[in-house]
């Protein structure tokens, strides 16, 4: 059975549909914290290296590898809303957009906050901390430059062409540990074996599903907000029951 | 009508955009300047000492021409949109990727090329040894066009926006970090004695990757913010 994926890309039909995703992810989202930041805490055992300090691990990694791929998420969405000229891509790439930004700076203050016990400093300029400042730069490049353009198709696809040469940042963050060797350490977790504790595993990969699947609600959150906005002329905003009331 | 070759509409291009330059020297002059006092300022801010200078001169002279490549960013399109030429230049039979190239390498040659050029005295201000200056001219070589070409793209997105210089450098100079990097990096190899060759290589790389896509980009960007 084919899906009739142009359906779901008009903003009147995808308004319900994300209004009807939005509290599973957000709920699922919720309980994984829950039970994510459970086994960080409590499950997971002390590391013979960094003592209790590791724990900041199970949002740091997360909230950095989701900073990145929100970047290539919105980027696609950008590109997407470029090519076919889709509204609601456009919409979805700037919903996407402040939310990669938060994990970005999640992603530098947490990792501020294990550098302190772990190198002695604050802030080291390392290559991987220093791209993921600059990522941070690239998302707040593109909010502004979304912001003040005023005519919104051209705000879309200016920013849009922003995302896209910018997207080539990220995979420089990626290889930037190779590149350069610095302080930081090294991808533990690899496609072939790993070196951590298999309750150090799980504690990540379930606080990783749950900053993803937050990241989905708040984007489905945010794109329905910026659909009213701009469709706030159309005939099926003003009969929807949550606008008349 | 006779239907110009991409060179001679290169060429063109390039020599109207020097001519428009020269008649108004003051700009060009305005940016030289500017990347003359942010240099001389170091030493003032951090002190005199020559060993300290020593050290920091690559990138203090990097991050200058970096600042001084965006001052001048603004010009690049703005008074041909204005004056409705850019509109002209879109309706030409040839490929707007290369006249946009013909105006990047113009901008290159007003405000990059000077900037390489007193490049060398700000470092013997530096007390950087002359082997250090060679090697700081041919990384500015071929890291200032880098700068242009990704400005352009910049300079074309934020035309006609308010607020369009600072946003301009929000945009631009993430875009631009590496080749800060490498081209930095590149003098510093030669003064402590390791190869440039690599960072000159990357440098070489960028240069190549940004000359086949940032036309093609900035003449998108330029469609969409003109339309």
């Amino acid at each position: 059975m084919a899906i009739n994926w142009f359906k779901y890309s008009s903003p009147s039909t995808f308004y319900g549909v994300a209004g009807k995703m939005m509290p599973w992810f957000a709920w699922s989202a919720a309980i994984l914290f829950v039970v994510g930041l459970y086994i960080g805490f409590f499950v997971a055992p002390t590391d013979i290296q960094q003592s209790e300090a590791y724990r900041i691990m199970f949002i740091h990694v997360p909230a950095s590898i989701l900073s990145m791929f929100i970047y290539l998420v919105m980027a696609g969405y950008a590109a997407l809303g470029l090519i076919f000229n889709t509204r609601l891509s456009s919409m979805m790439a700037s919903a996407l957009a402040p939310t990669g930004a938060l994990l970005a700076f999640l992603s530098l203050w947490t990792g501020a906050l294990w550098g302190k016990p772990m190198w002695g400093a604050w802030w080291v300029w390392d290559a991987r901390l220093t791209s993921e400042l600059i990522l941070l730069f690239l998302y707040l490049g593109f909010i502004a430059l979304h912001a003040s353009i005023d005519d919104p198709r051209r705000a879309d696809r200016a920013s849009a062409l922003l995302a896209i040469i910018g997207s080539v940042n990220v995979p420089i963050i990626y290889f930037s540990v190779q590149w350069w060797n610095t302080l930081h350490q090294g991808a533990s977790v690899k496609f072939t074996g790993t070196s951590m504790h298999v309750a150090m595993q799980q504690g990540m990969y379930t606080m990783m599903l749950a900053v993803w699947l937050y990241a989905i609600a708040v984007s489905l959150l945010r794109v329905r907000c910026i659909i009213l906005e701009r469709e706030c002329k159309a005939q099926w905003v003003s009969e929807l029951t949550e606008v008349r009331r | 009508m006779t239907r110009l070759s991409l060179v001679s509409v290169l060429s063109l291009v390039i020599r109207r955009d020097l001519v428009l330059a020269m008649r108004r020297r003051a700009d060009v002059l305005t940016t030289l300047i500017f990347f003359v006092i942010v240099v001389s300022l170091f030493p003032l801010g951090v002190g005199p000492e020559t060993d300290m200078l020593r050290k920091m001169a690559p990138g203090v002279v990097w991050v200058a021409a970096l600042l001084a490549s965006m001052l001048s960013l603004g010009r690049m399109f703005s008074a041909d949109y204005l004056d409705g030429t850019l509109e002209q230049m879109m309706l030409v039979p040839q490929s707007l990727s290369v006249l946009v190239l013909a105006k990047i390498l113009a901008h290159w040659m007003v405000s990059g090329l000077p900037l390489v050029i007193m490049a060398p005295v700000l470092g013997l201000q530096f007390d950087m040894p002359v082997q250090a200056l060679w090697v700081l001219i041919v990384a500015l070589l071929l890291g200032t066009p880098i700068l242009s070409m990704i400005g352009a793209v910049g300079a074309a997105l934020t035309l006609g926006l308010r607020g369009g210089g600072a946003l301009v450098s929000l945009l631009v100079l993430p875009l631009c970090i590496p080749v800060l990097i490498f081209g930095a990096g590149a003098v510093e190899a030669v003064v402590s004695g390791t190869s440039v060759g690599s960072h000159l290589s990357l440098l070489g790389a960028l240069l190549v990757m940004a000359l086949v896509f940032t036309p093609w980009m900035t003449a998108l960007a330029l469609r969409i913010s003109v339309e």
